[in-house]
């Protein structure tokens, strides 16, 4: 099959990116999961209960609201696609309710993951508990700290968390645990991934499970505008899950420009970023080769963002694609503007979003958009998590 | 080509210690003294560590010394570098390198070999470099060198993937002895690990094999030399260089209570 876009290789490579870079003690996981994951997800038995469930449990379709105080600040059509009004408050939950039903189709019965800003953790844990399973989630110390309430939200709902204490203390730390965990449980464990990085087929799988998102919204903007494609599709990038899903339906229609928005930290050149695709180089982190932040010698760089979930040193190897083909337009925001993207939405809209989405809202001023121009924002999730964060930097916000 | 790592097995059959050690740890001048005292004290193998940030594969001795290592100013040139005379002081011990696929692929797979040919490597361990990228990328260019990969084998490694890595290798398989990173215990049920081992002991393989993970002591050690030529230890040995001014004494008295 030719690889597009939206389709990997057989082996996962977007170009050159992707693959799986995995020590054999993971390989008969990850090759089992490859082998099986696109017939399980076809099966109708699976659909039928994944479906239900986003119906149901996650309340989908969510709402694509039209913003128009937001849309006449920015002298454009501004829609929000409210993927915050998923249960627990974030698309990822969209992943791992598919995960999960995937994993019990594999046999297994204890789940880990890793989580940044504990929305991930927060879902996995959810389904978890909704299936009865064990669940672990690996959590930066770091990250622990800045998002307090989803650590005692995981704990609620039954879940073990466990603090990753290694370099910067943050994702990149929770995933080495989390996949070292996986090492040392090879048989009984599924490893549910929260974004699309990792080895193939996680890119994939997780792309596949959040496209529900561009799905939805091909539909509901027929209906408001007429047209099925926007101008504009913008979303933020840690991993790039939110983003994937946002764009997997817009990959191959050329006319909707697609808009990455990275964490730029303190600036792009201040040493404290996360901004990716214009620091990183190809290298390899989790399994995958993508483009990631590093030295000269292919040590990998602790990257920095205020934002817990855009605080990884690497994206996505579909994203790294799409920056290296020129497919998507990638913009970095730092902490301030994020912070004051943070109010005008609560105040503009009545709603309060994620430090991460804080960011994709923040690029709306360098679109370059026209007053017909339609651009979708994928409103990731809700900032309740946050309120900590913006109280403490209440100056800026309010 | 003959290879020192073939020579060893020739020489002693049975009861060989493979000893790592992670490059520029305790101090970014250790990996020669060290090298040396180990050989000296009756390490058959030595494998040296190549530090890397995020080492998947590590339990948390082995990171915590890459860390180390990595602090002292650590990486592949200054590795070269110190190892350039080596085998003036260590003729005979095979010598291999082990690591994460980056921070070779960042020196350049084709540079990296050549330097390590150079200074006398002999073998190359990248546990997170893929069976298939090795036969399509790259085994071209370890045998240009004359380097020999080594593969890990696990309980969950499946017969015929067991089979081809055998057919792949031309040195020692490294068994990992169950599930876990380095450094870990044994956490298997009585009898587990050993009907593992006997199931590849019974497979009659062209390579001999060095049981790794979790080997740390004397005891250890001789319960794996019983399914395996030899066996690998690590972190112990790194465990064992924490709080001593005197490396090199601290890991020749290491080697010997293993061996003695
Ligand atoms: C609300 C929200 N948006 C975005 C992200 C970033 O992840 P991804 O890039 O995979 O969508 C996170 C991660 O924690 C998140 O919680």
């Amino acid at each position: 099959m030719k690889p597009t876009y939206q389709q990997p290789t057989e082996r996962g490579y977007y170009g050159q990116f992707g693959g799986a870079f995995i020590p054999e003690m993971l390989y008969p996981n990850v090759e089992e999961l490859r082998q099986q994951y696109l017939d399980i997800l076809a099966e109708p038995e699976f659909q039928e209960e994944y479906q239900m469930l986003l119906r149901d449990y996650v309340g989908r379709p969510t709402p694509l609201f039209e913003a128009k105080r937001l849309s006449a600040k920015y002298n454009t059509r501004v829609f929000l696609k409210r993927e915050d009004l998923c249960h627990t408050g974030a698309h990822k939950v969209n992943n791992t309710v598919g995960q999960i039903l995937l994993a019990k189709r594999l046999g297994k019965t204890r789940i880990i993951a890793e989580t940044g800003a504990g929305q991930h953790g927060v879902a996995t844990a959810t389904v978890c508990a909704l299936m009865g399973m064990q669940c672990i989630v690996y959590m930066g110390e770091v990250d622990m700290e800045r998002q307090k309430p989803n650590v005692y939200r995981m704990r609620l709902l039954g879940a073990e968390v466990r603090a990753a204490m290694s370099g910067s203390r943050t994702l990149k730390d929770a995933t080495n645990e989390a996949i070292r965990d996986w090492i040392s449980n090879p048989v009984d464990t599924h490893y549910i991934i929260g974004s699309v990085v990792g080895p193939h087929p996680y890119p994939d799988l997780v792309a596949r499970l959040q496209s529900v998102i561009s799905e939805e919204m091909r539909k509901q903007l027929l209906e408001k505008t007429g047209s099925e494609l926007p101008q504009y599709v913008v979303a933020c990038v840690g991993g790039g899950s939110n983003a994937a899903g946002a764009f997997y339906h817009f990959l191959e229609e050329p006319s909707v420009q697609l808009v990455a928005v990275e964490a730029a930290g303190h600036g792009i050149h201040s040493g404290h970023s996360a901004a990716t695709s214009v620091l990183g180089t190809p290298g390899i982190i989790h399994g995958s080769r993508t483009l990631l932040m590093q030295d000269e010698e292919g040590q990998i760089t602790e990257p920095y963002s205020i934002s817990a979930g855009l605080d990884y040193p690497g994206i996505g190897p579909l994203h790294a694609f799409l920056a290296d083909a020129g497919r998507a337009r990638f913009i970095s925001i730092e902490d301030e503007d994020a912070l004051r993207a943070v109010s005008e939405l609560s105040r503009l809209e009545g709603i309060i979003p994620a430090l991460e989405t804080a960011h994709a809202l923040a690029a709306l001023g360098q679109l370059g958009a026209g007053p017909d121009d339609v651009v979708v924002v994928n409103l990731s999730g809700r900032g309740d998590k946050d309120l900590e964060t913006y109280l403490k930097y209440a100056d800026t916000i309010l | 080509m003959t290879n020192r790592i073939a020579q060893a097995f020739a020489r002693k059959k049975k009861g060989l210690l493979n000893i790592y050690f992670t490059a520029g740890y305790p101090t970014l001048d250790s990996t020669v003294p060290l090298l040396t005292a180990l050989t000296n004290a009756g390490a058959d193998l030595i494998e040296i560590g190549m530090p890397f940030s995020d080492p998947l594969a590590d339990g948390p001795v082995i990171q915590q010394s890459s860390t180390v290592a990595l602090k002292n100013g650590m990486n592949l040139r200054v590795l070269f570098r110190q190892l350039a005379d080596i085998r003036s002081q260590v003729p005979d011990t095979p010598i291999l390198l082990m690591g994460y696929l980056n921070p070779v692929m960042q020196f350049g797979v084709e540079n990296f070999c050549r330097e390590a040919a150079a200074v006398g490597v002999d073998g190359i361990i990248l546990p997170d470099l893929p069976l298939d990228d090795y036969v399509a990328e790259y085994q071209e260019i370890f045998q240009r060198y004359n380097l020999r990969p080594v593969f890990l084998i696990t309980p969950q490694t499946a017969t015929e993937r067991i089979r081809r890595i055998d057919d792949l290798t031309d040195s020692f398989l490294y068994l990992v002895s169950g599930p876990g990173t380095t450094g870990g215990a044994n956490t298997q049920a009585e009898g587990v690990q050993d009907a593992y081992f006997q199931r590849i002991e019974d497979m009659k393989l062209r390579n001999p094999r060095l049981i790794g993970f979790g080997i740390g002591d004397k005891a250890s050690f001789q319960h794996a030399c019983q399914f395996a030529e030899g066996a690998i230890i690590g972190s112990a040995l790194i465990r064992a260089l924490d709080d001593t001014e005197d490396a090199p004494a601290a890991a020749s008295r290491f080697v010997q209570s293993v061996l003695q």
